[in-house]
């Protein structure tokens, strides 16, 4: 098969058809060489460990010291024991017995760098990865709605990943600077002439490293980049490949890809070429360094200047020479690698947690489910308030449904019980206590919210309704499912509640989703609901059921429900209505339809939902009852 | 490609025995510079090659008598050692670029084939995997085997032939030291043995444990809403650290493996050493070997040392290679259920009916739909309407073959869907799915994605038959504004309405709209089938709806319970029989009544159906 190139493929990419082969921002994957602010902050982690890693640091001297004595005790073998002129036995085997102490010392040493560096290194992984993330449960949830998941988990797992490697690079690094001082010093002072003579092709390689460096990092840095592209483009096939198929997207698609991954193949083997490079250049150096010594040392040695084991000793010594050099050139990619990363780590660490609990704030025990808002005005960008000077009061066991057009400010008021974010004024109160008064935590128990889309864990329909609630027992659990009427679709599946679910319960109906869901409220067992009607149209036969379960759902609780069915509606025992962030009208059903404002001209245009009206006929509403009230 | 490879495989062992050769040659240099050095040119010139000695010999006449042969002899060996080592560098570069180039050739075989495999395999394969785990396997796994074709490969070979030359050689020069020398080979040999299988069982432990990870993380993350409605962080910590713990465990077990693998494979070779130093230091001492050959000993295994600990490392890789290498074939082995019959034919559309003939389909035994028939004729609107789970969508899947019947044909003007490609089926029949997946890209792109060579003024028209060309057109980047996660966020209805006119898009003949308009306002809805009317007049329509309004007035509907049609009809039809259909519509259109008169009725209804 003849080569193609890869890139010349430009006339199979479709004119309307997205391909990247460019770094992102986020993508960005060498940063400064050394950051004093991560590594002081890296070291923060590492610190838990610190016995451990002077442990490892200390073996990684004795390994490194143990390897520069081998040479130098074969040298005392030759010039001691086995010098022309006299061998001596007793000599050798006194010899012999440091060697095998060296040898002794080499192997724990050895061993306890490589068990304590790469134990620590996990362990510190373990540990970044598990505060980024524990912060991540913490954070705002304005930062959630706005951050990629897949960016994050990129930092959950590469980023934390490249520190990994950077602080095992770190402790072996100290090894390869020390080996190469102890090197060059037991050169210098064995014979220093024959030393310097030998060192004279250091100053070669960094001169060759320091000309190639910069094109060997673009040439990785490309590899690198392309790489995360492929990756990039084979996750989203893989989540759309419903899409991919139904659409017989597939050809173009495999082109696409094809594209990308020759080149990453490009960038891959131009990044190998820079890499293997360095290795007859090194050799060329050891060549010479050895020549050298093979010339001067011989003459040496034939002049009398030095013994012959002196000039083995060079001879080994040589042959370690440029390992630690090459190693700590390559050290330098990880460590622009970790600098980068470290960054993106900590800069998700430092993401405020708006939210947090006050010094002493409350442990709320029992509370009467009474909720209260006092003239809040709240909005998720300064100057622009979505909801403003609220007040309204939900006496305990009462249902209050929230009605109003899109962007009226329904979820957010619902957000707020839950103190999932800070009101900018006025108070919001949870069975008498403000919410920031009480810790978090207790809020939690107290509060349960449904949410629009039912969300499913991976796991079984079981664990599912069970959730966080770990001391309800199986029967709580069918209980729960009874009540809402999930029971029977339950039982007909195969493993009946021990059914695993399919990736965010793909293997069930919306409608049932959401009946789960409601099991899982009933189940964490709170004194208020917060529950946030589903605006899709469920079928209705699970709608019916949805309905049914509602009530029992909102039995003995205080509930607060942002409603789209006018059944719902109609069955709460007061109804808000906001809009533009106001409250305009409020009562019940009946009262509000006397009143004759925004909710009864909405109600009479006899949609199954709310969400129903198109937006034209909500504004003429609002005008009219604008009209109305002026 | 596979040729290509064959040949840097080809090329790259040659550069392997040039290596070695290089490589070995040095010690014997080095053996004959410390005799030369200590004048002892005779017995260097007999352990080394005669080549040195010819050359010693020419030189000195260059030289003339004056010149100390052992300073030539020096000078002749130091150029031999550059040009050995000059030569080892530039074979061994070779070498290793071309086992890094047939590994990321190798690599980019295998995401080739593992994309285009993902591509084909069906949906009820990607119904029941994570996708967590599919990329996974396509990016860490895929890796995995690529890093070991890289190292593994021409690696082993190097290490073999060098440590099997430098045996060979060793062994001839002076057999019990060389025993003694290469005594650490089987002991390495063993415990490369051993420790492969330790860290077999638990690479494969550590990525299975590493996939949980990632999944509850991810899910985690997905679902923060609810972890926080729950206040459930601490529930979810325990998960995560359960999840973290264990592949800890296993990552401590697989560091404690490695940790004294390579540091009993390092002892073993410096006892030989050892050995070695004391038995050869003997020997010089009673006068039976020279400080020339017992350098060369030494040099050989200072030169072996470096191939001894990679070995430590082809070991770990071996074991990855082998555990990753099973995990990516496992997929890439599968026989996707749907695929081209080796005969299929493009379907040829000559009126476009669409017909099922007593069609059964389930999974495991139990049927899930039975005995469908039914005919959609261009022009017409057959319209399904059940309770969930009945199979509705089950019948949108088989029309475009994302399943097979088990029972029964399915056709299209006389053709059965399992003789034509799949590729022409799916060009003809547009299923708008309930669940619309974005890809990150303009608007424009998403909505051309199943023909994005299509013209501007096709985008556009799709977008305005779907409604959904006002709301780009008031966008400030238009058509070319990005969606997804970097762009602007589309509604529930939104994204409904991009995947209708991303379906007709295609020109489909034949439109099956799979509960796709659920999230869309009935106003909306309304205006999409009015402007559709004119589309839909020559091609065959399949509504799925449990909305009634949105099916209403279908030619045909079908109402499905249990995988049957139990009953059929128009709407008239179906609401003068009094059946479920009407109790249907009791229930959807005339929710008022349904409180106030039929409300004790409903728990009874319900609990029937």
């Amino acid at each position: 098969m003849a080569t193609r190139d890869p890139l010349d493929r430009s006339h199979i990419i479709p004119p309307k058809a997205s391909i990247r082969l460019g770094p992102t921002q986020d993508e960005e994957v060498f940063g400064e060489a050394f950051s004093g602010q991560v590594v002081s902050r890296f070291i923060k982690y590492v610190s838990k460990y610190k016995v451990l890693l002077w442990v490892a640091i200390t073996s990684v001297l004795v390994f490194t010291v143990s390897s520069i004595a081998i040479p130098l005790i074969v040298r005392n073998v030759y010039d001691e024991a086995l010098a022309a002129g006299s061998p001596d036995r007793g000599k050798l085997t006194t010899m012999v017995i440091v060697f095998l102490v060296a040898v002794g010392f080499n192997f724990v040493a050895n061993y306890l760098q490589e068990l304590i560096v790469g134990r620590v290194a996990e362990r510190i992984l373990v540990d970044m990865r598990r505060a980024m993330y524990d912060h991540l449960q913490r954070v705002s949830l304005s930062f959630m709605d706005k951050t990629e998941i897949g960016k994050l988990m990129a930092r959950l797992q590469g980023d934390v990943a490249a520190l990994q490697e950077f602080l095992q690079t770190a402790v072996f690094a100290i090894g390869d600077f020390v080996l190469l001082i102890g090197i060059i010093g037991a050169m210098v002072w064995l014979d220093w002439r024959l030393g310097l003579m030998t060192l004279a092709v250091v100053p070669t390689l960094f001169i060759i490293r320091i000309i190639w460096l910069p094109y060997a990092r673009r040439a990785f840095l490309r590899a690198r980049v392309t790489s995360s592209i492929v990756s990039g483009a084979l996750a989203e096939n893989i989540n759309g490949i419903r899409a991919v198929q139904g659409l017989s997207r597939e050809h173009v698609n495999y082109d696409l890809f094809d594209i990308r991954a020759s080149d990453n193949l490009k960038a891959a083997n131009r990044a190998s070429k820079f890499g293997v490079m360095m290795l007859p250049i090194v050799d060329t150096l050891t060549g010479a360094a050895m020549s050298i010594i093979v010339i001067m040392g011989g003459f040496f040695v034939l002049g009398g200047t030095i013994e012959v084991g002196v000039m083995v000793a060079f001879v080994l010594f040589v042959q370690r020479f440029f390992d630690p050099i090459r190693s700590l050139t390559m050290h330098y990619n990880v460590l622009q690698r970790a600098m980068a990363s470290g960054e993106r780590i900590f800069e998700v660490i430092d993401v405020p947690v708006d939210i947090a609990d006050k010094p002493h704030a409350l442990d709320l025990d029992e509370i009467d489910g009474s909720i209260s808002f006092k003239d809040v005005t709240f909005g998720y960008l300064p100057d622009q308030p979505i909801l403003k000077n609220i007040n309204f009061e939900v006496k305990p066991g009462e249902t209050v449904a929230l009605v109003g057009p899109t962007g009226s400010g329904k979820t957010s008021t619902t957000a707020l019980v839950h103190r999932f974010y800070d009101v900018w004024e006025g108070s919001v109160k949870v069975g008498g206590h403000d919410v920031r008064d009480v810790t978090q935590d207790s809020l939690g128990r107290h509060v349960s919210m449904v949410l629009q889309e039912p969300f499913l864990f991976s796991g079984t329909i079981y664990e599912n309704i069970l959730y966080s609630k770990e001391d309800a027992t199986r029967e709580d659990v069918v209980a729960a499912a009874q009540a809402v009427g999930a029971h029977e679709f339950i039982m007909k599946l195969p493993g009946g509640y021990d059914t695993p679910l399919e990736q965010r319960g793909g293997n069930i109906s919306l409608g049932q989703r959401q009946l789960i869901s409601f099991a899982r409220a009933i189940v964490a067992d709170t004194k208020i609901l917060v529950l946030d009607e589903a605006t899709a149209s469920i079928d209705s036969y699970t709608e019916m059921l949805i309905q049914q379960a509602l009530n029992r759902l909102m039995e003995g609780r205080t509930g607060m429900v942002i409603a789209h069915r006018l059944a719902t509606i109609r069955g709460a025992d007061r109804i808000i209505v906001l809009q533009d962030g106001e409250i305009i009208e409020m009562g019940n059903h009946d009262e509000l339809m006397t009143l004759g404002g925004m909710y009864s001209r909405l109600y009479s245009m006899n949609y199954a939902s709310f969400d129903d009206i198109p937006d034209e006929l909500i504004q003429q509403a609002t005008q009219a009852a604008n009209g109305t009230s002026t | 490609m596979a040729f290509h490879c064959k040949w840097r495989l080809f090329f790259g062992f040659v550069a392997i025995f040039i290596a070695s050769g290089f490589q070995l040659a040095i010690p014997l240099l080095i053996g004959s510079a410390v005799d030369s050095a200590l004048s002892l040119e005779g017995a260097a010139l007999d352990i080394s090659n005669g080549m040195v000695a010819s050359a010693i010999d020419s030189t000195t006449d260059v030289f003339g008598e004056g010149s100390n042969p052992a300073k030539t002899a020096l000078i002749i060996i130091a150029v031999f050692l550059f040009i050995a080592s000059v030569g080892r560098g530039l074979a061994a570069m070779f070498q290793n670029y071309m086992g890094e180039s047939i590994g990321q050739m190798i690599g980019y075989e295998l995401r080739m084939l593992y994309y285009e495999k993902l591509q084909r395999l069906s949906f009820s394969y990607h119904a029941g995997v994570h996708t967590g785990d599919l990329i996974t396997r396509g990016i860490i796994d895929v890796e995995g085997v690529r890093m070991f074709v890289q190292t593994a490969l021409l690696r082993t070979v190097f290490l073999i032939v060098l440590i099997g030359a430098g045996m060979y050689l060793i062994l001839s020069l002076d057999l019990t030291l060389g025993l003694i020398s290469l005594s650490f080979v089987p002991f390495v040999a063993w415990r490369a043995t051993a420790a492969r299988l330790k860290l077999r069982s638990n690479w494969y432990q550590l990525q299975e444990r590493l996939s949980a990870l990632t999944k509850v993380m991810d899910e985690n993350l997905g679902g923060i809403r609810v972890v926080r409605a729950f206040a459930s962080q601490d529930h979810e910590m325990k998960k995560f650290d359960e999840a973290s713990n264990e592949t800890l465990i296993l990552a401590n077990t697989q560091v404690g493996i490695r940790a004294s693998n390579i540091s009993l494979m390092g002892v073993a070779f410096m006892l030989a050493m050892t050995g070695v130093l004391w038995y050869g230091g003997l020997q010089v001492v009673d006068g039976a070997l020279n400080l020339g050959e017992l350098t060369q000993f030494l040099a050989f295994m200072s030169i072996l040392l470096q191939p001894v600990r990679q070995i430590g490392m082809l070991v770990n890789g071996f074991a990855r290679g082998s555990v990753t290498g099973s995990r990516l074939f496992s997929v890439l082995d599968l026989i996707p259920e749907i695929q081209d019959k080796p005969d299929a034919k493009d379907l040829d559309i000559t009126s476009g009916i669409l017909e099922f003939h007593n069609v059964s389909f389930g999974y495991e035994g139990e049927h899930t739909l039975e005995g469908i028939s039914f005919k959609a004729e261009p022009g017409h609107t057959v319209g399904l309407v059940g309770p969930p789970g009945s199979g509705k969508s089950t019948i949108a899947h088989l029309v475009p073959r994302f399943y097979d019947p088990i029972e029964g044909h399915i056709t299209i003007d006389g053709q059965d869907l399992r003789d034509i490609t799949l590729d022409s089926l799916r060009q003809a029949v547009g299923v708008v799915e309930q669940d619309t997946f974005l890809f990150t890209a303009s608007i424009e792109h998403n909505v051309a994605y199943g023909d994005p060579w299509a013209p501007d003024d096709r985008v556009e028209e799709a977008s305005k038959y779907a409604q959904l060309g006002d709301y780009i057109e008031r966008l400030p980047g238009g058509y070319d504004t990005m969606i997804g996660e970097r762009g602007v966020s589309l509604s529930g209805g939104q994204r409904q309405r991009l995947s209708i006119a991303r379906s007709l898009m295609l020109k489909p003949q034949l439109i099956v709209f799979d509960d796709s308009t659920a999230a869309i306002d009935a106003a909306t809805e309304q205006r999409i089938r009015a402007a559709l009317t004119d589309l839909t007049k020559d091609r065959a329509t399949i509504i799925i709806s449990h909305r009634l309004s949105s099916l209403m007035h279908a030619d045909e509907i079908l109402f499905i319970e249990e995988g049957k049609i139990v009953e059929r009809g128009s709407h008239d039809e179906l609401l003068a029989q009094g059946g479920h259909y009407n109790d249907l519509y009791e229930l959807q259109i005339r929710p008022d009544e349904r409180d106030e008169q039929v409300s004790g009725s409903v728990d009874g209804e319900v609990g029937a159906s």
